[in-house]
């Protein structure tokens, strides 16, 4: 069987988690229809070559560029799955991701499914699961063309968790005619909302943005969340784009989704209803988040929080 | 300035999703269709540099059905000078690979500084046809494009990435997909709509030939497990805590 090949991302000399997941997806696959798994960093990296491994690679490629370049990782992408008889390339559907899978579909004469949530093999191939209209329904397709691409989005997947270790081969590097020449307000510390293990999310209930430092506390109280903000909240100007989360903002699928003062508007929910567990608190009863809520709390955001947070740390101390 | 600007036609987000008798598409009742939101900034981004050069023109594509020519309207009526509508009944329910390869065609051999795109149609969420149409024309894309500057034949960009934001740079002739924050989009003024109904509106049938991807079945998101409200105001906390801990332990 022809082999797989997981295109990973590198950022700041570490493969991000989503891109472990999406080994782990290879691996699966792997197992069932034979093959390798092949994992191709299109960056220079020293890579943990147990930690790729274990999530499931058999051989880690390096192809050494000094910057990213979307183009010239693409085409590295494509003769390496060329030379090796690739027939399905995974990438995590992160920005990067996403920007990568219709290049390398290009460049392999294939089609692609992009933000799979699942995968599976059976007698006629491939069936990819992917969510359309931003969560509002999902779709099951399969690629027509010999060769395939699709992204993985971010807590879908899991690495495979076995003790491995792979080998590693260097390889040359495409130039591209675009590349990233700086990076610029790198948040420490917080997750990015796409890939965070959990949100604490905010909208209007919170009254104004003099409120967000008691989500700020709440996040700070849970170890690997990120922050996330509601359509009527960024368009008036009181959080960042990037937080937003929604159809026309970020889709997410943490364990767990707190939405804090957000009434639940259906481009909202479309983004954030595939979360494991959501926690909501409303002043409104008959918000419409509370029907998608795993556990809700009626009552007014900004006395509601402090006690949450003081909670919080009251049981991490303890 | 040549800029292209390739735009669909696609149900509003307000859009409640209805699964269709064939089992693997959107019921189009009552559906109101738009402009693809991230096409507008797309358009918006174009407007401006034509209007900052001060030459050239912009050219919007799309690949639709007969309906798809009021959103090409609505882009003359903002600004655009020309259109060109791709025509095929295929192409609404289209994946991104054959949607990219139709409109790849189309733009090869035109001359172009710069195409734009929306960075994905909020109807199927493919994020892919940008890039993938570039890497056919062989130009270079950035793609979720925030900032955009475009001088001595480079384009100086700014995408926001998970944790910050890269600058990336490229030459032109080059295709950029434009995210929300790029700009504001103007609304057609009444004198736009009645301009727009005299500029060219062309029409080009075209064969999508056979899909790179086959829809197998469409339907529902999986259905969420019942919840319940645990208590009101701050006295609810405690248990709260609890459930989270005990119960979903996600804590």
């Amino acid at each position: 069987m022809a082999d797989i090949l997981v295109v990973l991302e590198v950022r700041d000399g570490k493969v991000r988690p989503a891109s472990l997941q999406a080994l782990g997806a290879a691996r699966g696959l792997a197992d069932a229809r034979g093959g390798r798994v092949l994992a191709l960093a299109t960056e220079a990296v020293e890579p943990d070559l147990e930690a790729l491994g274990g999530a499931g690679a058999d051989e880690v490629l390096v192809a050494g560029a000094e910057a990213h370049s979307p183009d010239g990782a693409a085409a590295t992408a494509v003769r390496v799955a060329g030379e090796e008889g690739a027939d399905l390339v995974l990438l995590a559907a992160t920005i990067r991701g996403r920007d990568l899978c219709g290049r390398i579909a290009a460049g392999l004469e294939a089609g692609f499914a992009p933000d799979c949530t699942a995968l599976e093999a059976d007698g006629e191939g491939l069936l990819f699961e992917r969510p359309v209209y931003a969560g509002k329904a999902r779709m099951q397709v399969r690629i027509r063309t010999p060769k395939a691409v699709a992204s993985l989005r971010p807590n879908f997947f899991q690495p495979a968790g076995r003790s491995h270790s792979a080998t590693r081969r260097d390889v040359p590097a495409e130039e591209g005619k675009a590349r990233v020449v700086e990076m610029k307000g790198r948040q420490e510390g917080r997750p990015d909302v796409a890939e965070a293990r959990i949100i604490v999310s905010g909208g209007r209930g919170l009254g104004g943005p003099e409120n967000w430092p008691l989500l700020e506390a709440l996040a700070d109280a849970l170890p690997g969340a990120a922050l996330g903000a509601s359509r009527a909240v960024v368009d008036a100007g009181w959080r960042p784009h990037s937080e937003q989360v929604g159809q026309t903002g970020k889709t997410v699928s943490p364990e767990l989704y707190i939405a804090v003062g957000i009434s639940g508007a259906i481009q909202h929910l479309a983004g954030m209803s595939t979360s494991k567990v959501i926690v909501a608190i409303n002043k409104d009863a008959e918000a419409p988040i509370f029907q998608h809520a795993t556990y809700g709390v009626v009552g007014d955001a900004l006395e509601i929080l402090p006690k949450l947070t003081e909670a919080l740390k009251a049981a991490q101390a303890g | 300035m040549e800029i292209l600007v390739c735009v669909k036609r696609v149900p509003a987000t307000t859009t409640r999703v209805t699964v269709g008798p064939d089992g693997k598409s959107l019921d189009p009742t009552g559906v109101e269709y738009v402009l693809n939101p991230y096409d507008e900034f797309a358009v918006e981004e174009a407007l401006r540099l034509k209007e900052a050069a001060g030459e050239g023109s912009v050219t919007a594509f799309s690949f639709g059905g007969a309906e798809a020519q009021k959103e090409l309207r609505t882009v003359l009526a903002m600004g655009a000078d020309a259109a060109v509508l791709l025509q095929s009944e295929a192409a609404a329910a289209a994946d991104g690979a054959t949607t990219a390869r139709v409109l790849a065609e189309a733009l090869r051999g035109r001359s172009f500084d710069l195409i734009l795109f929306g960075k994905q149609a909020v109807d199927l969420d493919q994020h892919g046809v940008g890039p993938m149409v570039a890497t056919l024309l062989g130009i270079p894309c950035i793609s979720e494009v925030v900032a955009l500057e475009v001088a001595d034949g480079k384009v100086t960009a700014e995408r926001e990435v998970e944790g910050g934001r890269e600058v990336v740079e490229a030459p032109l002739p080059c295709a950029v997909t434009a995210q929300k924050g790029l700009n504001e989009p103007r609304y057609a003024s009444l004198k736009g709509i009645m301009a727009a109904k005299k500029k060219p509106l062309e029409v080009v049938e075209v064969d999508p030939g056979e899909a790179a991807v086959e829809v197998v079945s469409m339907s529902p998101p999986p259905p969420r497990p019942p919840g319940r409200i645990v208590g009101e105001g701050p006295d609810a906390v405690p248990e709260l805590l609890r459930l989270l801990q005990e119960e979903a332990k996600v804590l």
